[in-house]
C-alpha cells in the first residue's frame, strides 16, 4: 500500500473542490437545510409540553448522526462517479495504482468532507436550537465509529454496483440512506416496526446506535449494558465493509476480463 | 538499440465469447526501438495495448516487461510503463499542473516539482500550467498527454494514435519529442497510427495486424516493396482488404 498513491486520489478530489467551490454546496447546503428543517420540527414537537424528553436532543441529534453516515456513503459514491464522468479509469488503472489504494483514496476524501459536514451541522444546531452534542458524552465516539464504518461499506458497495451495471445505475445509490433509515430507528424506535421488519432492522448496524441513543438520552448516562449492542453493531458494520470491499474487488477483476475498464462510459455495460 | 527486451509477448490471446480479438500473437520490442503496430480498425491493436497496460486480462499467453511477468507483478511493471492514447482522457476539470501532480504521485516520481517544471518546458506547456485540461486545444491536450506519458521516465512507452486529429505541425513536433525521448532514454516504444508516412519516419520496425493476427513484420522502409506494393499505405490497404491473398 503506497500512501503517496492514496494521497494522489485524495488530492485529485481536493483539487476539484479548489477549482470549483460550488461543489461544496452539494456537500454542505442540503445538510444545513436538513438541520434547520428538523430543528424547527423538533422545536415544534417540544412545544406540546407533555414531552418527557428534549426533542431537539433526540430527533435533531439522531438526524445529525444519520446525515453524517449518509454523507460518508454518498461522498465515496460521488468521488467514484467523478472518475466515471471524467473517464479517468484507463489513466488511473494503467498506473501502478492498486484497487485498495484507489478505494482508500475515495474513503479518505469522503471521511474528510463528512467530518467537516458533521462539525458544521453540530455548530448550526447548537447556535440555532441549543443542541449540545456532548450531552450524549462518551456514547458519541462508538456511535460515530459504527456509522462511519457502515457508511464506508455502503459507499463501496454502491460504487461496486455502479462499476458493474454502469453509470446509469447511480440512481440506486442516492435513495439507500432513505430506505435504510426506515429500519435504523432514526425517526422512531425499532419497536414501532411490525415483527418481520423488526427482525430485518437487527441486520442494520445503525439500528443499534439509534436504539442505544434513546436509552442514553433517557437515562442521562451511558449504561454498560448497551456495550454488547454496540459491539454487535460494530461487528456487523465491519462485516459489511469487508463484504463490500470483496464485492468491489470482484467487480474490478470481472471488468478486467471483460474489458469494461478500458471502455467504461455511460450506458456501455 | 539494445537486444534486451523492453517488451516480450508470447502467444497472446484475447477472446470475447466466440470472438478472438487477439489470436495467439508473439512479438517483442527492444530497448530503444520504436515498433509500429499497424492494422485496420478492429485488428486488435488497442486490445493488445490494453493487455500490456494491465487493464485487460488476456485469455492466454504471456506478457513480459523488462523481464518481469505482468501477471502477478502489475504494480511493479506499471512503474516502468506509461502510455498516451486519444481515447484515454486526462481529468478535464483539473489544470495542467494539477494533472501532472496527481499522475506524478500515482507513479511516485521523485523530485516531482522539478520534474513537472521540466516537462512543462519540454512540451511547451508553461503558459497553460494553470489552465484546466478541458479548455486546452487538441494539440495542447496531446502535449499534456505526452508529458503525463513520460512523467515516470518509462522504459516502455505505448502510444495509441498519439497524433490522431492533430495538424501536421503539431504532429511533427510530437514525433520529434518522442524520437528524442527514445534515443535519450533507450525506452522501447510501441506505436499505433493510421498515418503511414509518420510510421515510415518514426518506426524501426512494423507489425501488421489483421483479425487479431500478425500478418507481416519488417522494416517500414522496405516492407511495401517486399510485397510488391508501391508504399506502406498501399500495403496497409491490401492488409485491410485482402489479408488472405497477402499471406499466400
Amino acid at each position: 500500500m503506497s500512501l503517496t498513491r492514496v494521497s494522489a486520489i485524495f488530492m485529485r478530489q481536493i483539487f476539484l473542490f479548489r477549482g470549483n467551490p460550488v461543489r461544496l454546496v452539494s456537500i454542505f447546503l442540503w445538510l444545513v437545510i436538513d438541520v434547520i428543517q428538523w430543528g424547527f420540527i423538533s422545536k415544534y414537537l417540544g412545544s406540546f409540553g407533555q414531552a418527557t424528553f428534549n426533542f431537539v436532543t433526540v430527533i435533531l441529534g439522531a438526524i445529525i448522526l444519520w446525515e453524517f453516515m449518509a454523507r460518508v456513503q454518498q461522498g465515496i459514491m460521488m468521488a467514484f462517479l467523478e472518475d466515471i464522468w471524467t473517464q479517468n479509469f484507463i489513466n488511473f488503472f494503467a498506473s501502478p495504482l492498486k484497487i485498495r489504494e484507489y478505494l482508500c483514496g475515495l474513503v479518505m476524501t469522503s471521511v474528510t468532507t463528512s467530518l467537516a459536514a458533521f462539525l458544521i451541522m453540530v455548530a448550526i444546531a447548537g447556535a440555532a436550537f441549543g443542541y449540545d452534542v456532548l450531552k450524549i458524552g462518551l456514547f458519541l465516539l462508538p456511535s460515530m465509529v459504527i456509522l462511519l464504518i457502515f457508511g464506508i461499506g455502503m459507499g463501496i458497495f454502491v460504487s461496486g454496483v455502479v462499476f458493474r451495471l454502469g453509470p446509469s445505475a447511480e440512481w440506486l445509490g442516492w435513495p439507500i440512506p432513505l430506505v435504510l433509515s426506515l429500519f435504523a430507528g432514526v425517526y422512531y424506535p425499532i419497536s414501532a416496526l411490525p415483527g418481520p421488519l423488526r427482525a430485518f432492522a437487527k441486520l442494520v448496524p445503525p439500528s443499534y446506535v439509534f436504539q442505544s441513543l434513546r436509552t442514553v438520552l433517557a437515562s442521562g448516562s451511558f449504561p454498560l449494558h448497551l456495550a454488547p449492542d454496540l459491539l454487535v453493531g460494530a461487528l456487523l458494520s465491519m462485516l459489511y465493509l469487508v463484504g463490500a470491499s470483496y464485492f468491489f474487488s470482484a467487480i474490478y477483476r470481472r471488468n478486467l476480463k471483460s474489458g469494461s475498464i478500458a471502455r467504461f462510459n455511460a450506458e456501455a455495460l | 538499440m539494445k537486444e534486451n527486451g523492453a517488451l516480450k509477448i508470447t502467444n497472446l490471446t484475447k477472446e470475447y465469447g466466440a470472438v478472438r480479438a487477439v489470436d495467439n500473437i508473439s512479438f517483442h520490442v527492444n530497448a530503444g526501438e520504436v515498433v509500429g503496430l499497424l492494422g485496420p480498425n478492429g485488428a486488435g491493436k488497442t486490445t493488445t495495448i490494453n493487455m500490456v497496460l494491465g487493464i485487460l486480462e488476456p485469455t492466454g499467453g504471456s506478457i513480459r516487461v523488462l523481464d518481469l511477468e505482468l501477471a502477478g507483478h502489475r504494480s511493479e511493471v506499471s512503474r516502468e510503463v506509461n502510455f498516451a492514447a486519444v481515447y484515454a482522457h486526462m481529468p478535464a476539470n483539473l489544470t495542467v499542473m494539477q494533472n501532472l501532480r496527481v499522475f506524478g504521485m500515482l507513479y511516485e516520481v521523485k523530485a516531482l516539482k522539478e520534474r513537472i517544471e521540466s516537462l512543462l518546458r519540454e512540451f511547451d506547456l508553461e503558459e497553460f500550467a494553470g489552465t484546466k485540461a478541458g479548455l486546452l486545444s487538441s494539440g495542447e491536450l496531446s502535449r499534456l498527454n505526452l508529458a503525463k506519458a513520460v512523467i515516470n521516465r518509462p522504459r516502455l512507452l505505448l502510444l495509441d494514435e498519439p497524433t490522431a486529429s492533430l495538424d501536421p505541425n503539431i504532429s511533427s513536433l510530437i514525433r520529434e519529442r518522442i524520437k528524442e525521448y527514445a534515443k535519450r532514454t533507450e525506452a522501447g516504444i510501441l506505436w499505433t497510427s493510421h498515418n503511414m508516412s509518420e510510421i515510415e519516419a518514426v518506426c524501426d520496425r512494423v507489425l501488421f495486424l489483421s483479425h487479431g493476427r500478425i500478418l507481416l513484420e519488417g522494416d517500414p522502409r522496405s516492407l511495401a516493396a517486399d510485397y510488391g506494393k508501391k508504399d506502406l499505405e498501399d500495403l496497409f490497404i491490401a492488409v485491410a482488404r485482402e489479408p488472405l491473398r497477402l499471406m499466400e
